[in-house]
């Protein structure tokens, strides 16, 4: 019915055309009519590549003036690598001139290898090459745009400043031989091509943030640029020779590294001994490392629960990195006060906000980077205190894009009026508002004489069986619950207050009781893309056994929990909690035969936290976008993953 | 009873005449007279709703007409029979007599559909502001009259995609008269194809009957069977072609009762499950079960008088869910079930 189907129809119908494809120029109507429209129609020469689902409709208005500002001081921008290293030596040549003599083959051929890509990257919009790099080349566009005289800067700079993240802790394969060429060539630069170089670097790191680069690459940043700061040039050969012993180890590292910078930070791989002490250095929890671990989760951290929380309430007085409210909120994760998916974003975002309130800029810095700099190190902190979820990472991808979004331009208390609303914005529309639209669109889903099994407590599906009975539906429920945390008593306490018929059952009996039933209502911790359901450990049985009985089973997910990463098991990625809380049953003193289980060699215990339940038991995920099948959550993340830019 | 105006109409087309699609035909007009005299008590602006359904009814009673198209007309008539002054009145109008027809026949999924699908096109477009009131108006117009081009070439279309998978000496079960698949059938023997048809009778609109009748014409092979029969020849099949009432957001399909059993035979014996269904048809629904529909209700006429204490299961439809589909053909391309919800989220969202 749209315009964009009659246009359609012309083109050859053996070929479907999905996505991106060259098509007529726009008509006017088009433009404005249809926010997707824009994503299909601008042409891209290599759009194939599934990487390239990043932000497409930023492509179309950058393309332009920068493919003619790319042809000034370079030839031909828009070839690609067969031209670009002729123009890129050339171009390279005229910055090089009072920059090292002695630059060697392999760091010109690094450099013009790096330079072409980024030529390759501004001109064509493709994606990055071998990192895996999520920054798009079209949004560092407009960042060189408007510095027209700098970018033979900017683009030779890119490279060299992004391997700064690598800098730090974290290296790209690719980019630390930037990184190792780029050190000898600053040294050489005089003051003011520094401050130059830095002025550019600032703009793109701008618009490289305004995608969300991950916790690492930042806060890997934030740690060279203090370190940078903090030495002096004559200093600066050691800090390239530190840099260099740290690329080298960087280098047989580099691969898990790699996979890092495509990967948020929840995900570091805790078997990696150096990774982690390094980490341990930094970190305000000091945890001790459980005894007697899993060998098959070594990856995963483990630490000691319960003798840390003392020593931090204590140390609550003598914060000097810290904020108190986000020192507090660590501390009631770390003690199990607050759980589940949206408390927890909740409770961190309005700790952020606090934060974001009583912070003011130090002289000499910038807010945006700064206090991207801090709520990096306060994530690490809460991190530190309990994983983060799925949730939370989004948003604090989201909170960075939007500091990093701040323009230079508007004063401090303006920039932290506008942070504190966005935070305020982001939690009603996508948490509570999308609560409302779910729970809409569930009780739809609830018939008279239904039964109703969920499992544990899951907010949003709290609510949805609240409304149905406000709505005066008849049903019942059954609650299946499991150890340790007994979740489910919770709910069930909540629901029979109401006035709600419930059942309450174990999961062992989850095969018995599951005859009844005629719908299971699930929550998740988040979905993945391949329409995976990541949630409580024991979900993926209830849904197993729900679908060998033919029972639909209907996920209840808010769209902001959605990720694009794809799991295929509950081992890679999961989180393990403490093992005493299996050893011991509450209020049953008499079972006492796991008393010094740590002792025992032959003895581990696991105690996981989530797991993953494949799309094939699910029937249906409702979300505030509507009831979707598991199979469209990635067009849900592609169309509106990158919509929180556009608030 | 209720009954289902649509499946009452599909029976019309099909032209075969029953008793008590006589009776029942009797019914429904007299059941129109009712409900227009009461709109029409209604109030001024009740008396476009009424004319509205007359519109619609008047436009779907033309067999070849897709039922979103007839839908489409009828708003187009409103479009052209409105007084209103600026682009908010039209629309709060156009909404209106969307509404009343939705809620008229509440069983027809692609007439909800096609409304829907043209409210939406009106909201989105409504707000440009380079338009006079009356140009908005007649694009409107001209847009509504498009539809029914773009329907009609739309099964022009679908004919094409699916000429691949017809090859010579393929025996094809097809399940009930929809028009896209005659269509699909029409071209291939066009195009000197050499294959075979299995139809079943349909019962109880009995509409294979005039499938046979249609393919007897074009001279190709056609064999009647008993609904009953499926299983029994389904070995004898390369595939089976249905048309499609919905098609819903979970990649299935609403279609005539039947086709569930012969998807569900069909899967167990490997032979795939084609469906032809036109771009429009997609529905924003997600039915979990087969009781998860609203009641679409169409009398059987069993020819013998059945005592009243027993009970007559008169669901016209059914659902058939997309595990047991192989391919979707529509005007957008040769499609899998999942590629539905992705069409959908990006139309109405």
């Amino acid at each position: 019915m749209d315009s964009r189907r009659s246009s359609r129809a012309v083109i050859d119908p053996k070929v479907r055309q999905v996505g991106f494809f060259t098509s007529a120029p726009l008509p006017p109507d088009r433009t404005q009519s249809d926010p997707p429209d824009p994503i299909r129609s601008p042409p891209l020469a290599d759009a194939s590549s599934p990487g390239n689902s990043l932000s497409p409709v930023m492509i179309p208005p950058p393309r332009h003036p920068s493919d003619s500002l790319l042809r000034l001081p370079h030839s031909p921008s828009d070839a690609f690598p067969p031209p670009s290293p002729t123009t890129t030596t050339t171009s390279l040549g005229d910055f090089s001139d009072d920059v090292t003599a002695a630059s060697s083959p392999p760091p010109a051929a690094a450099r013009v290898r790096g330079r072409g890509s980024s030529v390759k990257q501004q001109g064509a919009a493709s994606s990055f090459p071998g990192g895996g790099f999520e920054v798009p080349p079209s949004v560092k566009a407009p960042s060189s745009v408007p510095a027209s005289g700098l970018t033979t800067v900017s683009v030779v700079k890119l490279p060299p400043g992004i391997s700064e993240n690598a800098g730090g802790s974290v290296s790209v394969e690719v980019q630390s031989d930037r990184a190792l060429n780029s050190k000898p060539l600053k040294e050489k630069t005089s003051k003011a091509e520094r401050r130059a170089i830095q002025e550019a670097q600032r703009a793109a790191k701008a618009a490289a943030k305004a995608e969300g680069i991950k916790t690492p690459a930042v806060t890997a940043l934030a740690n060279a640029k203090s370190a940078k700061s903090t030495k002096p040039s004559p200093q600066r050969n050691d800090s390239a020779v530190v840099v260099a012993a740290s690329e080298k180890k960087g280098g047989d590292r580099s691969v898990e590294k790699d996979r890092k910078k495509d990967v948020p930070h929840p995900r570091m791989q805790y078997d990696d001994k150096s990774r982690v002490q390094k980490l341990k250095k930094r970190s305000v929890v000091k945890p001790t490392e459980a005894r007697n671990r899993v060998e098959l989760f070594r990856h995963l951290p483990q630490y000691e629960h319960g003798t840390q929380l003392p020593v931090l309430q204590s140390k609550f007085f003598q914060l000097d990195t810290l904020h108190p409210a986000v020192y507090k909120v660590g501390l009631q994760y770390l003690s199990g006060d607050i759980c589940g998916g949206n408390a927890r974003c909740i409770a961190m975002l309005q700790a952020f906000q606090e934060a974001i309130r009583d912070y003011s800029t130090p002289p000499a810095k910038t807010l945006s980077r700064d206090l991207t700099a801090k709520i990096s190190s306060y994530v690490s902190f809460l991190i530190d205190c309990r994983p983060l979820s799925v949730s939370m990472g989004n948003a604090i991808r989201f909170l960075k894009s939007q500091i990093a979004k701040i323009p230079i331009s508007l004063s401090e208390s303006e920039a932290k009026a506008t942070l504190h609303s966005d935070i305020e914005r982001f939690i009603n529309e996508k948490i509570i508002l999308a609560d409302r639209v779910i729970v809409k669109h569930a009780v739809t889903k609830i018939r008279d004489g239904d039964v109703l099994l969920t499992y544990g407590s899951s907010s949003a599906v709290e609510m949805i069986l609240q409304h149905a009975h406000e709505l005066g539906k008849q049903f019942r429920v059954v609650i299946v619950d499991s150890r340790p945390k007994h979740e489910g008593k919770l709910l069930l306490r909540r629901l029979v207050r109401k006035g709600l018929s419930c059942t309450y059952t174990h999961i062992n009996a989850i095969s018995y009781i599951m005859h009844e039933v005629t719908r299971v209502f699930l929550g998740a911790s988040s979905v993945l893309s391949n329409g995976t359901v990541y949630s409580r450990v024991g979900t993926a049985c209830v849904a197993m056994v729900a679908y060998g009985f033919h029972i639909p089973v209907l996920v209840c997910c808010e769209a902001y929990k959605f990720h694009e990463r794809v799991q295929l098991d509950s081992i890679c990625s999961n989180e393990l909690g403490d093992p005493d809380s299996i050893s011991k049953v509450p209020g049953r003193e008499d079972i006492n035969h796991l008393d010094g289980w740590d002792k025992s060699e032959n003895l581990q215990l696991l105690n996981l936290i989530y797991d993953a339940t494949p799309s094939d038991y699910v029937s249906l995920i409702i979300t505030d976008y509507g009831m979707i099948p598991p199979t469209s959550v990635p067009v849900i993340v592609r169309e509106y993953g990158r919509g929180q830019l556009w608030i | 009873m209720s009954m289902s105006a649509y499946y009452q109409t599909r029976a019309a087309h099909h032209g075969v005449v029953t008793s008590d699609w006589l009776a029942q035909s009797q019914e429904a007009a007299t059941r129109a007279v009712v409900t227009g005299g009461q709109e029409i008590v209604d109030g001024g602006k009740s008396g476009r709703a009424f004319s509205v359904i007359d519109e619609f009814n008047n436009w779907r009673k033309q067999p070849d007409l897709a039922e979103a198209v007839a839908a489409i007309r009828a708003l187009a008539a409103v479009i052209r029979n409105s007084e209103a002054k600026t682009m908010m009145e039209l629309e709060i109008e156009l909404k209106k007599a969307s509404d009343s027809l939705k809620s008229w026949d509440t069983t027809s999924i692609s007439l909800t559909a096609g409304c829907d699908l043209f409210m939406r096109y009106v909201t989105r477009t409504s707000a440009l502001e380079y338009e006079d009131f009356n140009s908005a108006r007649s694009r409107l117009i001209e847009r509504a009259e498009k539809f029914g081009e773009i329907s009609y070439k739309a099964r022009k279309i679908i004919a094409m995609l699916s000429q691949d998978f017809i090859f010579d000496g393929c025996t094809i079960l097809v399940h009930g008269f929809s028009r896209v698949v005659m269509e699909v059938l029409k071209m291939a023997a066009q195009n000197k194809k050499l294959f075979r048809v299995l139809c079943t009778e349909g019962r109880p609109d009995r509409s294979g009957l005039r499938l046979a009748n249609e393919l007897a014409k074009l001279d190709v092979p056609v064999k009647l069977l008993i609904d009953s029969a499926v299983a029994y020849t389904m070995d004898e099949v390369d595939m089976v072609f249905v048309g499609a009432d919905g098609v819903v957001e979970s990649g299935g399909i609403i279609n005539m009762m039947g086709t569930y059993q012969i998807a569900l035979v069909a899967h167990s014996m490997n032979k795939p499950v084609y469906v032809a269904a036109e771009s429009y048809k997609f529905a924003r629904l997600y039915p979990l079960d087969q009781k998860d529909m609203g009641p679409a209700l169409r009398p059987i006429d069993f020819g013998v008088p059945i005592p009243s204490k027993v009970e007559v299961e008169t669901s016209a439809r059914d659902y058939t869910p997309p595990q047991y589909l192989t391919l979707l053909f529509t005007d957008l391309g040769v499609l899998t079930p999942s590629v539905v919800s992705d069409e959908l989220i990006q139309l109405y969202l």
